[in-house]
């Protein structure tokens, strides 16, 4: 039988603890247990039989390290191997006639997936996908992935499961004390990652024992639909005259991990410190268990590394504004490759309520395949929220899929025989809720009836293709009223049938609704609020905007969505200090006449708000230029000479530096508007980066700061950067300078490489260089021109630079 | 061998605000000074707002094993490796047995740090200088209960020490993190430069000794 159509009926017993049996048979610490596949396979053998014979179902190969970043291809080829050959022994020498299965074990690569660690995704699915191919290859029932503690390292070797193999795959997370991933995931956000992306059984195991582990399997068993999987360890080891003693017997970690059973879990064994002794009385404590069935959950859920969001009475808001069209400063950002403006505007979303995010970046002459990935990752490093990936081109969806951590929006399907064709099979391999608008060849329905029946046909469509219908999010399309007056009736009826008949999920994008007439927030408003009384389970729109904000903080304090209402006194708060700030632009406390002006004061004292505002209004009768040479440097400069005879501390001077920085945005606008090219306003490039190897970045975008302050050109490539990179940034830029950083003694050599690389490709550039473990001297002996002790000698030493070029 | 073993910190002390601000680069100036000249106030407030921020991604996990030692010489055996370090050999002389423990406070502060990062650089200086002084607050938290649980042997601790200290080498950083089961219990991984993520991280041997020696110091 099938291990699938086994478990259908049936509890599955997994195996218990492999690494201290190890070691009572002499495995030396330090020692790779997966060398023992080679070495020591009778001890392998007769452990795993002992977990047959104890009642287990599955045993996992003894693989848990083995991967392509420890060991080379042939010996890693060696290990699986011998691993599922001697798994194999077992299962023949053991008696019992229970079913008994081999499942090829993979736990975590030991090195952590880009942004916060330096391994590609990619990589990390290459390395997965030659363990899942070696292994099933060898021939295993099972695959289990197990003890992740990030999402991104899940999902990466989820996906090399399903893609390089047919088998059923169990994946278990190990979580921390308070319930999450040690990278921050809930339960219910990574059950909607797994579930999406098709893992058959799905759960967690090692951290504690049963009793601890209680409360996460308890939240699986409420928001999975799959089988539940639960492998505690035996409580918290101790030292018991120099042997090691776990708290939890076996007769009370049986009983305790019954228990769960009783409450639903289907797949039971124990991890650290369990041992065939544990997994016999577990067998024993459960044989007399019905099986609690696996129910579907009809919830559209998405989900972010961190927490999952469902769509249902309480509606949820999507913030539009990362969107290029007709925004010239993000088409230039995005043209610059510079992506600062976009998790600006995404931060800024989500402050302003926002819970999901819209991200799009087409622009007919950017490659949208390579910049949507990059966005989504650089997006959700600085961002907790889910994301709503919106793209028409499917090469750049199924990049953004991938690079994607949790499960995602995807903006979208339609009724058109060929999206349906593109879009279904991304959704049902990814995982991902799809926003379905109700259009097709035929073009927008003009009546609700017929979007109800495109929704019926994609409805249909996603059947076949494997998709759930919890997963669709239909859209019935607002339509300009100023084209058809009749626009906004036909889009609230679709709304409503579509809640109602087909008892799905909606979303609108609302600001269409008003194009081509004026006091356009008005009316977006008035519609919003007519669509959420409908049933609209979401909507796409400016959470920047008081219009929208009132319509929908209003609608959820009327329908008991905010019953404490405090979303709505935070909404009135800010809305009384939107209309005062209205009337007196900036509140700067006044000073004598010795401290500057009121813009001066604010950069001097770091107040970053009052700074842009009082630039916004010194710039409608200054010129910009003339505000940066007379306004914002002497105000630096005077925080710098603070800085320098050390009356004002590196703090304040970012703050102050901050504040600056907020006011020359206010410049760059005006300029732009001005058809002045912002560039004037600049005096020279400058390429900096952290290098290759070092992830510190602080320091480095301290100096980032203060040099683009005094209005240099700073094109900054970030951390852990190559020398190719900086060199060819230096060539591309004609940087006179070029600053490289390194916090650690050991990317100091890396430095030294870069700085003969430009010797050799750029000698025109000079090279400034600081960190924590650099001194005058060590600079001078690996060839750097200076060393900048601070961002501030950083600044004076590229002001003499210039000064020179 | 003993096993490696979950240290379940008890709630760490407030946050010390002074260190804090030492390690936001306002070193030993206070003492002189009482009180932040010029914007003092809004570095303040800025720093209340940054705890706000940081305390509640704080995610603590510590792992200790202890192992007996041997030393000759410069070489030390380490049971889970053996090392050439005549800095470690000096602050270990005397002692049969040390503690090797790993301590993190988990990534939801580099992920602030990345958000702050450009946007808002004082925000970055002063959450990762929270950071440190957090993952010091464990350490010495861990110490604590450690010098309470080997006093009744007659043992005392000799300060800590991390490699990259001296000359012991940081290649070490991948032998120690497989000695305290990483994966199973910390989740500390490396880079390719043997940098720890998440970045708020130690590792560190602390000697068991007698009380001759150096003195049981943090």
């Amino acid at each position: 039988m099938k291990i699938l159509d086994y478990l259908h009926s049936h509890l599955l017993i997994l195996d218990g603890g492999m690494g201290t049996l190890l070691q009572a048979r002499g495995l030396r610490p330090g020692e790779h247990p997966e060398h023992w596949n080679l070495t020591h396979a009778d001890d392998i053998i007769d452990i795993q039989r002992a977990y047959f014979e104890a009642g287990s179902n599955v045993v996992n190969t003894n693989t848990f390290g083995a991967n392509p970043l420890k060991f080379e291809a042939e010996e890693l080829t060696r290990i699986i191997e011998a691993a599922v050959r001697n798994a194999d022994e077992a299962r023949k020498r053991a008696a019992g006639e229970h079913p008994k299965y081999i499942s090829l074990d993979i736990g975590p690569l030991g090195r952590l997936l880009q942004p916060f660690g330096d391994l590609p995704v990619e990589e990390a699915v290459a390395a997965f996908a030659e363990i899942v191919r070696i292994g099933s290859r060898c021939g295993v029932d099972l695959i289990t992935i197990e003890t992740m503690n990030d999402m991104r390292e899940t999902k990466a070797a989820l996906l090399a499961a399903k893609e390089n193999s047919s088998l059923p795959v169990l994946v278990t997370n190990a979580y921390g004390e308070d319930g999450h991933l040690m990278t921050g995931a809930s339960p219910a956000a990574m059950a909607a990652l797994l579930e999406g992306m098709g893992a058959d059984m799905i759960g967690l195991n090692c951290s504690f024992g049963p009793k601890q582990l209680a409360p996460v399997a308890r939240e699986l068993l409420r928001v999975s639909s799959r089988p539940v999987v639960l492998k505690p360890n035996a409580g918290i080891p101790r030292d018991v005259d120099g042997k090691t003693v776990f708290d939890v017997g076996p007769e009370e970690f049986a009983a305790d991990v019954a228990a769960l059973v009783r409450e639903g879990v289907r797949v039971v064994g124990g991890c650290c410190g369990t041992t065939p002794e544990y997994i016999a009385a577990l067998k024993a404590a459960v044989r007399e268990i019905e099986p609690v069935p696996v129910t579907a959950k009809d919830e559209t859920v998405i989900s972010s590394y961190t927490k999952a969001v469902s769509f249902g009475a309480d509606p949820v808001m999507i913030g539009e504004r990362i969107n290029p069209t007709g925004k010239k400063r993000m088409q230039q950002a995005l043209r610059a490759g510079d992506l600062d403006l976009i998790l600006e505007e995404g931060i800024g979303q989500q402050e302003a309520g926002a819970k999901v995010l819209d991200v799009n970046v087409g622009l007919p002459d950017l490659d949208e395949a390579a910049l949507l990935p990059q966005v989504v990752e650089q997006l959700q490093a600085v961002c907790d929220l889910p994301l709503q990936l919106d793209s028409a081109d499917p090469v750049a969806m199924e990049a953004a899929l991938r690079a994607y951590n949790g499960k995602p929006l995807i903006n979208s399907v339609n009724g058109k025989a060929e999206s349906l064709a593109a879009v279904l099979p991304l959704v049902k391999k990814y995982g991902g809720v799809v926003v379905a608008l109700t259009l097709d060849e035929a073009g927008i329905p003009a009546d609700a009836e017929g979007r109800v029946a495109i929704a019926k046909k994609i409805l249909q469509a996603a059947e076949e293709a494997g998709i759930d219908k919890k997963d669709l999010l239909f859209d019935p399309l607002a339509m300009a009223v100023s084209a058809d007056p009749g626009a906004a009736r036909v889009t609230l009826e679709a709304v409503e049938r579509i809640t109602r008949e087909l008892g799905c999920r909606t979303v609108l994008g609302v600001s269409n609704i008003s194009f081509g007439l004026p006091a356009r927030g008005a009316l977006n408003g008035a519609f919003l609020s007519a669509a959420l009384a409908r049933g609209l389970s979401a909507a796409i729109l400016n959470p920047h905007s008081p219009e929208m904000q009132r319509a929908w903080c209003a609608h959820r304090a009327l329908h008991g969505l905010d019953a404490d209402f405090s979303s709505w006194l935070v909404f009135a708060a800010l809305d009384t200090v939107r209309t005062v700030k209205a009337e007196d632009t900036a509140a700067v406390p006044a000073e004598e006449p010795a401290d500057g002006s009121a813009l001066q004061r604010a950069i001097v004292k770091g107040l970053k708000d009052q700074a842009g505002a009082l630039a916004a209004e010194l710039l409608t009768e200054t010129e910009p230029l003339a505000l940066v040479q007379q306004e914002i440097i002497p105000a630096l400069d005077r925080v710098g000479q603070g800085f320098e005879r050390k009356t004002v501390y590196l703090p304040q001077l970012l703050m102050a530096a901050e504040a600056a920085k907020s006011a020359f945005a206010e410049v760059k606008r005006v300029m732009e508007r001005g058809d002045r090219p912002a560039e004037s306003a600049v005096r020279c490039p400058v390429v900096l980066a952290t290098v290759e190897g070092d992830i510190h970045d602080i320091g480095k975008n301290i100096v980032a700061l203060l040099l683009e302050n005094y209005g240099f050109a700073v094109h900054d490539l970030g951390r852990d950067v190559p020398p190719q990179r900086i060199v060819d940034e230096a060539l591309r830029t004609g940087a006179p300078l070029a600053g490289l950083s390194a916090l650690m003694t050991t990317t100091v050599p890396a430095m030294e490489r870069t700085i003969a690389l430009l010797r050799e490709q750029a000698p025109a550039c000079r090279v400034v260089v600081g960190g924590a473990v650099l001194t005058k001297e060590y600079a001078e002996r690996i060839g750097a021109d200076h060393y900048a002790k601070d961002a501030m000698e950083t600044v004076r030493y590229a002001e003499a630079v210039t000064a020179e070029v | 061998m003993s096993a490696v073993r979950v240290f379940s910190p008890p709630p760490l002390p407030p946050v010390d605000r002074r260190e804090v601000w030492r390690y936001a680069g306002i070193r030993n100036r206070l003492e002189g000074e009482p009180q932040l000249p010029q914007q003092g106030e809004a570095a303040a407030a800025l720093l209340e707002d940054c705890l706000a921020e940081v305390l509640p991604t704080l995610r603590c996990r510590l792992a200790h094993v202890e192992y007996p030692l041997l030393i000759e010489g410069d070489r030390l055996d380490l049971g889970f490796a053996a090392v050439q370090s005549a800095a470690l050999a000096r602050c270990m002389a005397g002692c049969s047995r040390f503690v090797l423990f790993g301590a993190t406070i988990g990534q939801g502060l580099d992920r602030l740090l990345l958000k702050h990062g450009r946007r808002a650089p004082a925000s970055a200086l002063l959450c990762q200088a929270i950071g440190a002084e957090r993952i010091e607050a464990l350490c010495d938290a861990f110490t604590d209960w450690l010098e309470a649980e080997v006093s009744p042997r007659g043992l005392f601790l000799r300060p800590r020490f991390s490699p990259g200290y001296g000359d012991l080498p940081l290649t070490l950083q991948r032998e120690i993190l497989r000695a305290l089961d990483s994966p199973r219990t910390l989740g500390i991984t490396l880079n390719r430069s043997l940098l720890m993520s998440p970045s708020k991280s130690v590792t560190a041997i602390i000697g068991l000794g007698p009380l001759q020696g150096s003195p049981p110091q943090r």
